[in-house]
């Protein structure tokens, strides 16, 4: 565990370092984990489509609040026909792979923290050291690898829903013409705002996937620990996916 | 690393030093394992027992001092060749630490499907000779948590001989178990080391039991061996905590009170403390 630092900002410092070290040691045996492809299927499963009903319902609502929303503020511009080119680039650059990344903080990264504090709580990783088996080989790298894989899946799924749940409330409600809602969305949406969306999602993935098994690895090993570690991935998760965010969105718009 | 004859230590410490943050765990430890006995490795609660098998497998480093096993320097050892030695060793944790989400057969299929290459039938056939040699080739589908603890701990000894070790380490084997579980525990040390004929290092707090079995004991305290022989040798040495230990005598040189200030004067001398 970390040791009691003098400044808050040094101990930010030493985390970094040891997560970046992690991240290393992991990188390392990302290749020789795929020895197992069975493992590396079984967690995008367990990261990806366990969080799927939580990503859709999501979704829906957020796609219907835009909908709401930006009907709202386009009319007042007299523009309530290009509803579908705004809720498709806000969902596609912006909130699909922000909102995506929170809920799989929330629901996988906690999931995934817990999972490996308890195998450390119960000596399993351990266990498998004894046995000449490299836990980040045989548990870390397969989950560290499954999340990042699951995140742009997910996010495409929450855009997918999103831009439904847009089109439900402002053509399905709001009385916006559908042809242009979606031959405006067509023509306006280019592959670089899809391509923007899908670097972040990745980007999301990593950074969630990373803080949920490095909590998890370096849990205290007790009950209390391993609930400290899920607390603590919610909170680096989310700060860490809105700090990305701001980081990317501004390298985007510069170049 | 050579393989070991009959009565060569296969486990030497000598002179070990060990710290953790300051707060002194091994001063000048020193004993060893002879090839194919029971030792065992006694002493009360937090006297380092477990940290000494952690020296033992170089999942830790002494300040000082010569953890040899198999012939090799365990603290010297590159990963490569740990990992190698560590193969060679079966361990039994505890608590049984049976991987949670895998069945009692993969539990016991694990290491072999992690350094062998063996085809499936013969894999299958040999976790169920594991699981057989103590009694629970009934069990192999079920999940760990359908078990009772003393049932993980016979699947975790099943593991723990399912690479063929030639040194077998028990990290508090009694510990919870009803006296049915434990005898059938010890009967399995017992016989294990026997037909195997490998090296057998216990450690635990339950004198009586292992005194049944033990070839050989030490008994830790105070950073150090404070007493080794045969149980019978032991029971019989003169040294207080020796005898303080071996009796189960609740007060001694291991005291009954933790240090606290004068009983009388905190009760009635100061009335604001």
């Amino acid at each position: 565990m970390p040791s009691r630092s003098p400044s808050p900002v040094l101990g930010a410092l030493v985390k970094l370092g040891r997560v970046t070290l992690f991240l290393g040691r992991i990188i390392a045996q990302c290749l020789p984990s795929l020895r197992y492809p069975r493992l590396l299927v079984a967690q995008i499963y367990n990261a990806g489509a366990r969080s799927l009903i939580i990503v859709m319902l999501c979704g829906l609502f957020v796609g219907m609040v835009l909908g709401l929303q930006g009907y709202d503020l386009l009319q007042r511009f007299g523009s309530e026909s290009s509803l579908g080119v705004a809720a498709a680039l806000g969902l596609v650059k912006e909130l699909g792979p922000v909102i995506t990344a929170l809920l799989f903080a929330g629901r996988a990264g906690t999931s995934l923290t817990s999972e490996i504090g308890l195998m450390r709580a119960t000596d399993q990783l351990t266990a498998m050291e004894m046995m000449a088996v490299d836990p980040v080989r045989r548990v870390v790298a397969p989950r560290f690898l499954g999340g990042i894989i699951a995140m742009p899946l997910l996010t495409a799924i929450f855009d997918v829903i999103g831009i439904f749940g847009a089109q439900l409330i402002g053509v399905g409600q709001l009385g916006v013409e559908s042809g242009t809602f979606w031959s405006l969305m067509q023509s306006s949406v280019e592959i670089r705002d899809v391509t923007q969306g899908l670097v972040k999602s990745l980007c999301f993935g990593l950074a969630c996937s990373l803080m949920a098994v490095y909590e998890g690895y370096h849990a205290e090993p007790t009950a209390e620990g391993v609930g400290l570690a899920t607390t603590r991935t919610v909170v680096s998760s989310a700060v860490l996916t809105l700090i990305l965010d701001y980081m990317l969105t501004a390298a985007f718009i510069s170049t | 690393m050579t393989a070991p004859t009959a009565a060569e230590p296969v486990v030497e410490v000598s002179g070990v030093r060990y710290a953790i943050d300051g707060r002194r765990i091994f001063d000048n430890l020193s004993l060893q394992a002879r090839h194919g006995e029971i030792t065992a490795v006694l002493g009360p609660s937090g006297t380092g027992k477990t940290t000494l098998l952690r020296l033992l497998m170089g999942a830790i480093r002494p300040a000082a001092g010569r953890v040899t096993v198999f012939g090799a320097q365990v603290p010297a050892l590159k990963r490569a060749d740990l990992y190698a030695l560590r193969r060679r060793v079966g361990m039994l944790f505890q608590n049984g630490a049976l991987m949670s989400d895998l069945s009692v057969f993969e539990n016991v299929a694990f290491p072999l499907r992690a350094h062998t290459r063996l085809p499936e039938p013969l894999l299958r056939r040999l976790v169920l000779m594991k699981l057989q040699a103590v009694g629970l080739r009934g069990a192999a589908d079920l999940a760990p948590a359908a078990l009772s603890g003393g049932m993980a701990r016979r699947v975790a000894l099943a593991r723990a001989i399912a690479m063929d070790p030639e040194l077998l380490i028990y990290d508090e084997p009694f510990v919870g178990l009803d006296p049915i579980s434990l005898g059938v525990i010890l009967r399995l040390i017992q016989s294990l080391n026997a037909t195997l004929g490998i090296t057998t290092i216990v450690v635990t707090h339950d004198v009586q039991e292992i005194s049944r079995i033990a070839h050989q004991s030490y008994l830790l305290a105070n950073g150090g061996v404070v007493a080794a022989g045969s149980p019978a040798e032991l029971r019989a040495a003169a040294a207080p905590v020796v005898n303080q230990f071996m009796n189960g005598l609740p007060d001694g040189p291991v005291p009954f009170h933790v240090p606290a200030p004068d009983y009388r004067e905190q009760l009635l001398g100061n009335p604001d403390a």
